[in-house]
């Protein structure tokens, strides 16, 4: 074709995604394909992957309206357990409103609250071992609650502190716990997503049981390094369930701008051949049984399995985020899939397992607990007040040994510490 | 006016005079980015000049080696410049070689903004000042302003550049110039000469370096948020040093610092990165190579360590007063 023989045809054009609503709008969800609860199959842990690949586009519910659980992926699990569950995603709230808190009081820089998303860390660590590796994204501060770190530590390492484990290094909420199975925090987003695959493969190289698990957000799952994964992942079948948090904004940007217009996240799975599931990720049933079917499967030898957490991120995206620019505040109160904390205290009470008092004394004992936790990591110091780890500190760890420069520029450090403050003395242990 | 507005502006006169020239990166269409640079440009131009982008450093600079090759003059940003990694292969293999490769046929007319250094408690993955890997390439030019003034100007070149530019913006001077003594107030931009912004069009040739300060003790050499530090330092101490503001890293203005360094006889090197490898290695080596008959001491390097930039102790990182104060003071003795 000549320039001369295409004049007749149209112009091309960009098409560049839009939300539905905006700062203003009134929101309208109804739109929104919500699946019946407890309507969709669940295939045997052992299936083909293909035969999953119908769910990738479905949306696994187990609790209906009345908060009753339905269907075949319900978990079935006791009550004692439903309500440990309630507890750890309650607690995970309450320390992240002290914590929000914190922040705007000047007691550390910055923090990432989860609210709303709390089934899809708390529940998830529910289905796996407690020896599982975890490689979580920035949101996952249910994982560890869940798996009983200290919340102290949780705060020395927020605020920066002379405790804090990762001695001041690290942007706060980027834990690191090698004994909760707990994989270092990197502000880079989707890294951890090809280091997950490598150690299920090395897992499997070893001829282990423990299995790895991996959190992005669905606005990441744009970067290389999710479909490097997922390659890795299927070539070599390796041991891992990769979690997608679709929570509908990645900043400002909606999940439009990670592809969400043309197929769910889930469906990522099916053109790299893995199983793929699509949850409820505010049906904290739901969530547990999906992840703890992929679980199954990983550990039956059968591979990775990619999963998506459909859900809503009820709050800003960090202290440093005013949402209020860029949606509309009915988004939240209108999200048709409800708060997961809710949802599993209406099960209970449908159950006649718990009650409204029960959950309201549940909550003053959580509020207390965060308070007191917070008390004593202030006695170890806020960020920015001295009581920080040594100066020496921040020349270790870069390499095993200290090599000639930078115990070079330890002494600079300290020699200038000393110029500006001739009275300091060091805090020692 | 202070950098973000001036950056703003650059970018509003460009997008009106250029059909050519777009935006795109994440979060910069509606919202405006994080830090509000590109506020109000996809309203003003629509979106198909002013976009958001999927999360993929890769996808973005990728996408502006295309749009050069086809004619259009992409701005993208990278929200930190920490995050510019996962695009570096599509920048250092791609981007930097277009036109060397195919003899001329292909171009990559780009500006990469981006937002880098510390001292805004960032922590390791929104402080790092990555500039020396890009000087290390050849095919990319690597421009840094100073004050709101160059930023516009210098952005206005960049964009009319035809080869692609990193435009690395020192984030910590976005509202006000910093004097290194973080426990004092900063002021805001409107009490400082520079922030002195000429309406519309003008720019500032690439590779032409700044005398911030003139003065015959020693000549230093900075850029970036350094300019400031080093400025106030050699006012606390009343030390007589000519400060040359680079703006560009590549091309370089090796003449003015070579009259500088000829006449004052003293050099000095300020920046904020790791010290090995950085850029100060390569400002020595060409001081050393150019004035090594006028020099009468030793060049005197100070840097950021080598160590990922810690949240807690950033301030002992930052190479703040008292390191720079030491240096001059080796300076001034040795004469
Ligand atoms: C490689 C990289 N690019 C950009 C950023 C800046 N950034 C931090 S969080 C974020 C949005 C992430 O959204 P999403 O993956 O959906 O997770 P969510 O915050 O919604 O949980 C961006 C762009 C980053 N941290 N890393």
């Amino acid at each position: 074709m000549t320039a001369a023989s295409r004049s007749n045809l149209n112009p091309l054009s960009l098409h560049v995604p839009e939300p539905r609503f905006r700062p203003g709008d009134t929101v309208d969800y109804t739109d929104l394909a919500i699946s019946e609860a407890g309507a969709q199959p669940r295939p045997d842990e052992t299936c083909e992957a293909a035969e999953t690949h119908p769910l990738c586009t479905d949306l696994i519910r187990v609790l209906d309206d009345a908060g009753k659980a339905q269907g075949p992926w319900d978990p079935k699990l006791d009550p004692e357990t439903l309500r440990r569950m309630l507890r750890t995603m309650a607690l995970t709230r309450a320390f992240d409103d002290r914590m929000y808190r914190g922040q705007r009081q000047g007691k550390t820089s910055f923090y990432m609250k989860c609210t709303g998303e709390e089934a899809t860390s708390v529940a998830s660590a529910f289905a796996l071992a407690d020896d599982d590796m975890v490689f979580p994204s920035y949101r996952q501060q249910g994982v560890l609650i869940a798996r009983n770190y200290p919340l102290v530590e949780m705060i020395n390492q927020i605020y920066s502190n002379r405790a804090d484990k990762l001695k001041g290094r690290q942007l706060p909420i980027m834990y690191s716990s090698r004994d909760h199975s707990f994989f270092t925090i990197s502000g880079n987003l989707a890294t951890q997503y090809p280091q997950a695959v490598g150690w299920a493969m090395a897992s499997a190289i070893k001829g282990d049981t423990r299995i790895a698990a991996a959190w992005v957000g669905e606005g990441s799952t744009a970067e290389g390094d999710f479909h490097s994964a997922l390659t890795f992942a299927a070539v070599y079948n390796a041991p891992v369930v990769l979690n997608v948090v679709n929570n509908q904004w990645a900043i400002s940007s909606f999940s439009g701008f990670a592809g969400a217009e043309r197929t769910t996240f889930a469906a990522r799975a099916v053109g790299y051949g893995i199983a793929g599931l699509r949850v409820d990720g505010n049906d904290p049933l739901a969530v547990h049984a999906a992840v703890q079917w992929a679980a199954n499967r990983a550990r039956a030898n059968m591979g990775p399995t990619l999963i998506e957490h459909f859900t809503y991120r009820a709050e800003g995206h960090s202290t440093s985020d005013d949402p209020s620019q860029y949606r509309s505040a009915h988004e939240r109160e209108e999200w048709p899939l409800g708060d997961p904390v809710m949802r599993l205290k209406n099960h209970l009470i449908a159950l006649g397992e718990w009650s409204d008092d029960q959950h309201a004394a549940m909550d003053a004992d959580l509020m207390e607990q965060v308070k007191a936790a917070t008390k004593e990591a202030e006695k170890n110091g806020i960020l920015g007040h001295g009581l920080h780890h040594p100066f020496h500190t921040m020349f270790e760890d870069v390499f095993e040994e200290l090599p000639w420069h930078l115990d070079d520029q330890a002494e600079q450090a300290i020699r200038e510490r000393r110029i500006k403050w001739p009275t300091w003395k060091e805090y020692e242990k | 006016m202070n950098m973000i507005e001036a950056i703003n502006n650059a970018l509003d006169i460009m997008l009106d005079r250029d059909p050519d020239v777009i935006i795109m990166g994440e979060d910069v269409g509606y919202f405006g980015g994080v830090f509000r640079a590109t506020a109000g440009l996809q309203k003003k131009y629509g979106k198909t000049r002013v976009f958001d982008t999927p999360i993929s450093e890769c996808g973005i600079i990728g996408a502006a080696v295309g749009m050069g090759a086809y004619g259009l003059r992409p701005v993208p940003e990278i929200q930190f410049a920490d995050y510019i990694y996962p695009g570096l292969d599509q920048l250092i293999s791609e981007a930097a070689r277009l036109r060397y490769r195919s003899a001329g046929e292909f171009i990559a007319p780009m500006t990469v903004r981006s937002p880098f250094g510390g001292g805004i408690f960032g922590g390791q993955t929104h402080s790092q000042s990555p500039e020396a890997l890009f000087t290390h390439v050849a095919g990319l030019k690597t421009v840094i302003p100073s004050n709101p003034h160059d930023a516009k100007g210098l952005l206005i070149a960049a964009i009319e550049d035809n080869d692609p530019v990193i435009f690395f913006e020192p984030k910590r001077i976005y509202n006000g110039p910093f004097s290194g003594f973080y426990d004092k107030p900063v002021e805001p931009w409107s009490k400082h000469p520079d922030s002195v912004v000429p309406e519309g069009y003008y720019s500032i040739p690439l590779g032409k370096a700044r005398i911030a300060r003139e003065g015959a003790a020693m000549t230093v050499l900075a850029y970036g948020t350094m300019v400031h530090v080093v400025a106030s330092v050699c006012e606390e101490k009343g030390v007589d040093a000519e400060i040359i503001d680079l703006r560009t890293l590549v091309p370089l203005d090796i003449d003015t610092i070579v009259a500088s360094v000829e006449k004052t006889g003293k050099c000095m090197i300020v920046h904020e990165a790791t010290r090995t490898s950085g850029f100060g290695a390569e400002l020595s080596a060409l001081v050393q190579e150019h004035c090594f008959y006028h020099l009468e001491a030793p060049i005197e390097r100070v840097t950021g360590f080598d160590t990922p930039y810690p949240h807690s102790l950033e301030w002992a990182y930052f190479p703040g007063p008292v390191r720079i104060g030491e240096a001059m003071d080796r300076l001034l003795k040795d004469s």
